[in-house]
């Protein structure tokens, strides 16, 4: 009884769950796995193409046209090798990691909204055998919280096949991931707020919903990556790709220092999993990204179908940031440790929670109708201080650890 | 509890007992386990089944929020400062201490207190009108969060700062 009320956002379960809303929802789950899958797969491809370009070489073009099947090459390949278990790794934990990583990165992408009528005052959903439905796997009351709440458990993958290898790189490959990413889901999860401020709501449906139409002056989009003045979104990329242990921020699987990090010990499909886990996360991190701040697969349908347009905005907006992380790749070299946590703690964490405030600040000075040049003048007045207070802070920091440096 | 003799939360009290059932084994091999590691892996298995009851109880946001909170950060750290420190694969001998009597005297009046609390507080109440559930919304609980409890909200705030801030004074020497 309750389960069913906790899924009543979607208007599929209105009236109770029957045999139809079954159906349709295992459909859906059905569509999604395979979806993201053979996304992950033409990410793989797309990725090593896009770096051998930019490096100036050919890049895979055995497989198929443009190479474009090498991934499901190597992934049969990995599929007929040997699993070798590594005579001191803690068994149990060792098998269940690569799991541990793969799994959230699934669940993440199922309250991702692909596509539904946003365009013209639609409310994104669409007709599917004769029944109301969103085009989202789910879209829990908890919304973008579950998003968070993943991204943390995808944590203990990278960290316990780390520890149950067994062996001294991998331990400090996932010791990194473990510093890491709990250092940067605290600026992620001050930026979500931002957006949350904004959109007045926490559940995704609610934020394409509220980013659809027309925005500033009707020339701007209503995107929340203007509504919140552009520095969450910036940390939010930083901070997300910093969760994905991309590069620049792939410290945990730093060949020149680590081998291959938290995942040496690791061979066959269950390399396989990490390897995919990670592109999964890639993809649908560019899913949260749009969702959150680029208004989701909103946008205009001049002709056809409206849910049509809606995929085709959701991919390209995608896309984008599929490119960016490549682009990342290859162009920036990677964070040295403390420059990765004094980037973290020092300036994103600060900055997001400061840009939080001064939102709520905007918000609730609209509301009451306050003097508009008294709120400005004390927002800037409020960081002046707030920025002078934490370089201070960090001057005496620095100070001090050179200090014992020179005295070690 | 919900009340067993009412067939509308027959499900509820079967997922209940399993969950129950489960927490209670990892529970107890948190601390007969002879591996660090492998107890903070047992006591996420304890968290999660908290959350699991939080959303059988209908509140999707308190669920969420342990998740996020207990599994997502606290037994990270803990695992993070035991592999920082030591992280031996197999059984370890030197993990259990002599203060067993010490944690009998403070766990069983806990336990009685808690107990006695609880059944104070339920007696004997039974859910027994089939009226719809009740499903507290996110909004609801944050309002309820922010207005009716917003001072203990903000001294439990004040505490964990003091407590983040001590950890530091103690952890440097300078």
């Amino acid at each position: 009884m309750t389960s069913a009320l906790l899924l009543a956002a979607d208007p599929l379960y209105a009236q109770g769950v029957d045999l139809t809303a079954l159906l349709i929802t295992i459909l859906k789950v059905v569509v999604a796995f395979a979806f993201l899958l053979v996304a992950t797969m033409l990410m793989v491809w797309f990725e090593r193409k896009l770096v051998s370009d930019m490096q100036n070489r050919i890049g895979p073009n055995r497989a198929g046209p443009w190479g474009i099947l090498q991934t499901l090459a190597d992934g049969t390949k990995l599929f007929f090798k040997e699993h070798i278990n590594p005579i001191r790794a803690e068994r149990r934990v060792y098998v269940l990691a690569p799991f541990l990583s793969f799994v959230p990165a699934f669940l993440l992408f199922c309250i991702v909204p692909v596509s539904g009528n946003w365009a013209n005052g639609g409310d994104g959903t669409v007709e599917l055998f004769g029944r109301t439905t969103y085009l989202q796997l789910a879209d829990p009351p908890v919304g973008i919280l579950f998003a968070l709440a993943m991204s943390s458990i995808a944590v203990y993958g990278v960290m316990l096949a780390g520890w149950s290898s067994g062996s001294k790189y991998p331990l400090l490959g996932s010791v990194r991931a473990s510093a890491q990413m709990v250092s940067y889901e605290a600026a992620m999860g001050l930026s979500v707020m931002a957006v949350v401020l904004v959109t007045g709501t926490v559940s995704t449906h609610g934020m394409v919903a509220s980013q659809a139409g027309d925005g500033l002056f009707h020339v701007l989009p209503n995107w929340a990556v203007f509504t919140t003045l552009l520095v969450p979104f910036v940390i939010f990329v930083i901070a997300g790709t910093a969760e994905l242990n991309r590069p620049p921020f792939d410290l945990v699987e730093a060949e020149q220092e680590l081998v291959a990090g938290f995942n040496t010990e690791y061979s066959s499909i269950r390399f396989a999993l990490f390897f995919l886990a990670e592109f999964m996360n890639t993809v649908t991190m560019s899913g949260i990204f749009v969702t959150l701040f680029l208004g989701g697969p909103s946008g205009p349908a001049p002709i056809g179908p409206a849910w049509l347009w809606g995929c085709i905005w959701f991919f390209l907006k995608t896309s984008a940031f599929l490119f960016m992380f490549v682009w990342f790749r290859a162009t920036l070299p990677r964070f040295r440790y403390d420059q990765l946590m004094d980037l973290g703690w020092k300036l994103l964490i600060p900055l997001s929670l400061g840009w939080l405030l001064m939102l709520a600040a905007v918000q609730l000075s609209g509301q009451q109708n306050w003097n508009p040049v008294a709120v400005g003048a004390g927002v800037i007045l409020m960081f002046l201080i707030g920025w002078s207070l934490l370089r201070s802070a960090n001057a005496k920091a620095r100070a001090v650890h050179l200090g014992e440096e020179v005295n070690a | 509890m919900l009340a067993v003799d009412t067939p509308q939360y027959l499900p509820e009290n079967i997922f209940f007992g399993i969950i129950a059932f489960i927490m209670v084994v990892s529970a107890l091999r948190v601390v007969t386990t002879r591996n660090v590691v492998h107890a903070a892996l047992w006591l996420i298995l304890v968290l999660a089944g908290v959350a699991g009851n939080f959303i059988l109880l209908g509140n999707e946001f308190v669920a969420v929020t342990q998740v996020l909170v207990y599994i997502g950060a606290i037994v990270v750290l803990f695992l993070f400062g035991v592999m920082l420190t030591r992280a031996p694969i197999g059984a370890d001998a030197h993990l259990d201490n002599d203060q067993r009597p010490l944690a009998l005297v403070v766990a069983l009046p806990l336990l009685a207190l808690m107990g006695y609390v609880l059944w104070d507080a339920w007696k004997d109440t039974k859910i027994t009108e089939a009226g719809p559930p009740i499903v507290a919304s996110t909004s609801v609980l944050s309002d309820s969060i922010f207005k009716t409890y917003l001072i203990p909200f903000e001294a439990a705030s004040v505490l964990l700062l003091a407590a983040l801030i001590g950890a530091i004074v103690l952890a440097r020497r300078d």
